[in-house]
């Protein structure tokens, strides 16, 4: 039973990642109807900058944090600015494309700039030490994943529900050009939906950094994660693509503690083609087809 | 100009005596390639048609049938260990492996091409990316496929005869490459390429004229699997090794960069996409030797980078080559290909 409870434990800290990353993508997606496949590699410089910031500048952790948050939103906005903006009536595939190409040109820079070995990512948190309630050992880690994810996603809710800015982000989402008509700057309203998604996977970033170690390569597997986990929920559902991360962490750990731990990291596929065999559009979004 | 007057002239593989010419020139070109220069350069020339198979089978499936893919890297993968598999621990001779790796790349893209037919855009996107991702895992953690450390290639052989040198390989794989280049832009003169042409167009009307939606989609993941299988089997080759490691996503995007900046929906464009990227991948390695770029951008690494990472300057240009097509060139180099000629078969208006 033990051994239970440290796999949900695990599980829901991992999962949590998930659904940070998840977040991120699913934003981006319903105001433009790209998958950003460039979301993992600008956690990983955010989370870079965060290390930079830490080792060779000696800044305390929490405002290295709140710097790098300031760094992901800049970030976020220079790329869409930069690459999304000037492609005149791209398809789908070319944003993919776009997006892919951001995705090499952040990893490359990532490599030239601190290599492929592997840096610990110092945290005010202990990796072993934590609460232990009957037997089972919560570690501070842990907790902080947790709640930081939960923090982060109540923080979203409550841009969207009630602040201007978030308001006039969902009406983007729902129609474009009523939006327009309702003097919505909507040009300006997606630049600062990529800053917002890469902040909330520049937390995703500093949250994994200390669970793996940081790397080039760290968030790539999260990103494929976070992205099935969103497919999981339904691209265009933020509590689908929380909900989707989160079990997909508690899919994964369960088959890695009681079926075989090298496949752990596929099982997250499968569970993804079977899902999207029976239900096309995620769990808790209705599938429409598409009119001529 | 390019009007055509019966069907007869709209299916001929060479349409006009300059495209006849143009390619016996070529072919001709290829053949006496390997008296004419060095081991290495035939060996990069082997790579650039070992991708641009690949490339041609990518564009079946991106660029005629308007599908998405992100795990032809798996492709590559089922087909280089099952030849080297059914070589090493099988005794098939090569003729029949090679073949017959393709085949079974075509059967798990046809598997793939299932799911995929209720998947359109990200969503696509994900289940290809997952299948490469699986590919790799379950290659790297298996016994009977030599886990992490790969396999040794035996030699491509036919009965007696061997292929050893640079030369011999090279007319092993290049053959095959104008094999399936023909292959490929003779089926898509045919009734299944331009049921493909209309998927993508439009999968409605397509199926309003009475396109088997579900068969012809999922024939074009088996083609073009097939493609990327024999692609993978002649790089075992090539390399005389195979190693999961290296069929990782990035190679999948590799692939479609190379689609993406050859022009989609262009056979032509896609053997163009092939030899620029893989040279430019071998010459980005070793980009510090290069004269006036390479000094500099050393300077820039020691100053602001890191000198030792100077090959990740690789994905950099790869990356930015994919954007400005995207944004400046959406036909890639088969577009600027169209544009020149037609600007001087205008000339001098």
């Amino acid at each position: 039973m033990v051994f239970f409870f440290d796999l949900v434990i695990g599980g829901l800290a991992i999962g949590a990642c998930y659904a940070l990353v998840a977040l991120a993508m699913v934003i981006i997606y319903k105001t433009s109807e790209v998958p950003n496949f460039a979301q993992g590699e600008m956690a990983m410089i955010s989370a870079f900058v965060a290390y930079a910031l830490i080792e060779s500048y000696g800044v305390g952790f929490w405002t290295a944090a709140g710097l790098t948050l300031l760094f992901a939103l800049c970030l976020g906005v220079v790329l869409e600015l930069a690459f999304l903006r000037p492609a005149k009536n791209p398809n789908i595939l070319g944003l993919i494309v776009i997006t892919l190409g951001a995705e090499m040109i952040l990893y490359g820079l990532a490599g030239w700039k601190w290599g492929a070995n592997q840096h610990p990512f110092p945290v005010p948190f202990s990796e072993y030490g934590g609460v232990t309630y009957a037997d089972v050992i919560i570690t501070e880690i842990n907790i902080w994943t947790f709640v930081t994810s939960l923090v982060m996603m109540l923080l979203l809710f409550l841009f969207f529900r009630y602040t201007k800015l978030g308001t006039a982000m969902k009406a983007v989402q729902q129609n474009v050009f009523a939006a327009k008509a309702m003097g919505i700057p909507t040009r300006r309203i997606l630049t600062f939906t990529w800053g917002l998604s890469s902040v909330t996977g520049a937390v995703a970033g500093m949250l994994i950094a200390p669970i793996a170690t940081l790397d080039p390569n760290m968030m790539l597997d999260p990103l494929l994660k976070g992205f099935a986990g969103a497919v999981l929920g339904g691209m265009t559902s933020l509590p689908g693509a929380a909900l989707g991360g989160y079990m997909l962490g508690l899919i994964e750990n369960f088959f890695g503690g009681y079926v075989s731990l090298e496949f752990k990291s596929v099982v997250a596929f499968a569970v993804i083609v079977l899902v999207l065999c029976v239900k096309p559009s995620g769990l808790l979004v209705r599938h429409f087809e598409r009119k001529v | 100009m390019d009007m055509k007057r019966d069907y007869y002239e709209d299916i001929q593989l060479f349409r006009t005596k300059t495209v006849l010419i143009a390619s016996v020139l070529s072919l001709a070109a290829l053949a006496v390639l390997p008296f004419m220069v060095g081991g290495y350069t035939l060996y990069i020339v082997n790579l650039i048609a070992i991708n641009a198979i690949v490339a041609i089978g990518l564009n079946i499936l991106v660029g005629y049938t308007g599908q998405i893919s992100l795990g032809h890297a798996g492709f590559f993968a089922i087909g280089a260990y099952s030849c080297v598999l059914l070589m090493v621990k099988g005794g098939v001779p090569f003729v029949i492996a090679l073949p017959a790796a393709g085949l079974i790349s075509a059967l798990f893209g046809f598997l793939l091409g299932l799911p995929s037919l209720r998947l359109e855009g990200p969503y696509l996107a994900i289940a290809t990316l997952g299948f490469g991702m699986a590919v790799t895992q379950i290659i790297s953690h298996s016994e009977f496929t030599g886990g992490h450390m790969g396999i040794e290639a035996p030699r491509m052989s036919f009965g007696p005869f061997e292929a050893r040198t640079g030369p011999q390989q090279y007319a092993v794989i290049m053959s095959v490459a104008v094999i399936m280049t023909i292959a490929a832009v003779n089926l898509m003169k045919t009734r299944v390429g331009r049921a493909f042409v209309a998927i993508r167009d439009s999968e409605i009307a397509a199926e309003a004229m009475g396109v088997n939606l579900s068969w012809f989609k999922t024939l074009s993941f088996a083609v073009s699997a097939f493609y990327t299988g024999v692609a993978g089997a002649l790089m075992a080759f090539a390399l005389e090794h195979v190693s999961a490691g290296s069929f990782n996503l990035i190679l999948s995007i590799t692939f479609l960069a190379m689609v993406i900046v050859g022009g989609l929906g262009s056979v032509m464009g896609a053997i163009m996409g092939a030899a620029l990227l893989t040279y430019l991948q071998i010459k980005l390695q070793i980009v510090q030797e290069a004269p006036l770029i390479g000094p500099f951008l050393l300077e820039v690494s020691k100053r602001f980078f890191n000198p030792a990472g100077l090959a990740n300057i690789q994905s950099i240009v790869f990356g930015a080559i994919m954007i400005a097509i995207v944004i400046f060139e959406p036909l890639g180099m088969h577009g600027i290909y169209l544009r020149i000629k037609r600007y001087w078969r205008m000339w001098p208006f």
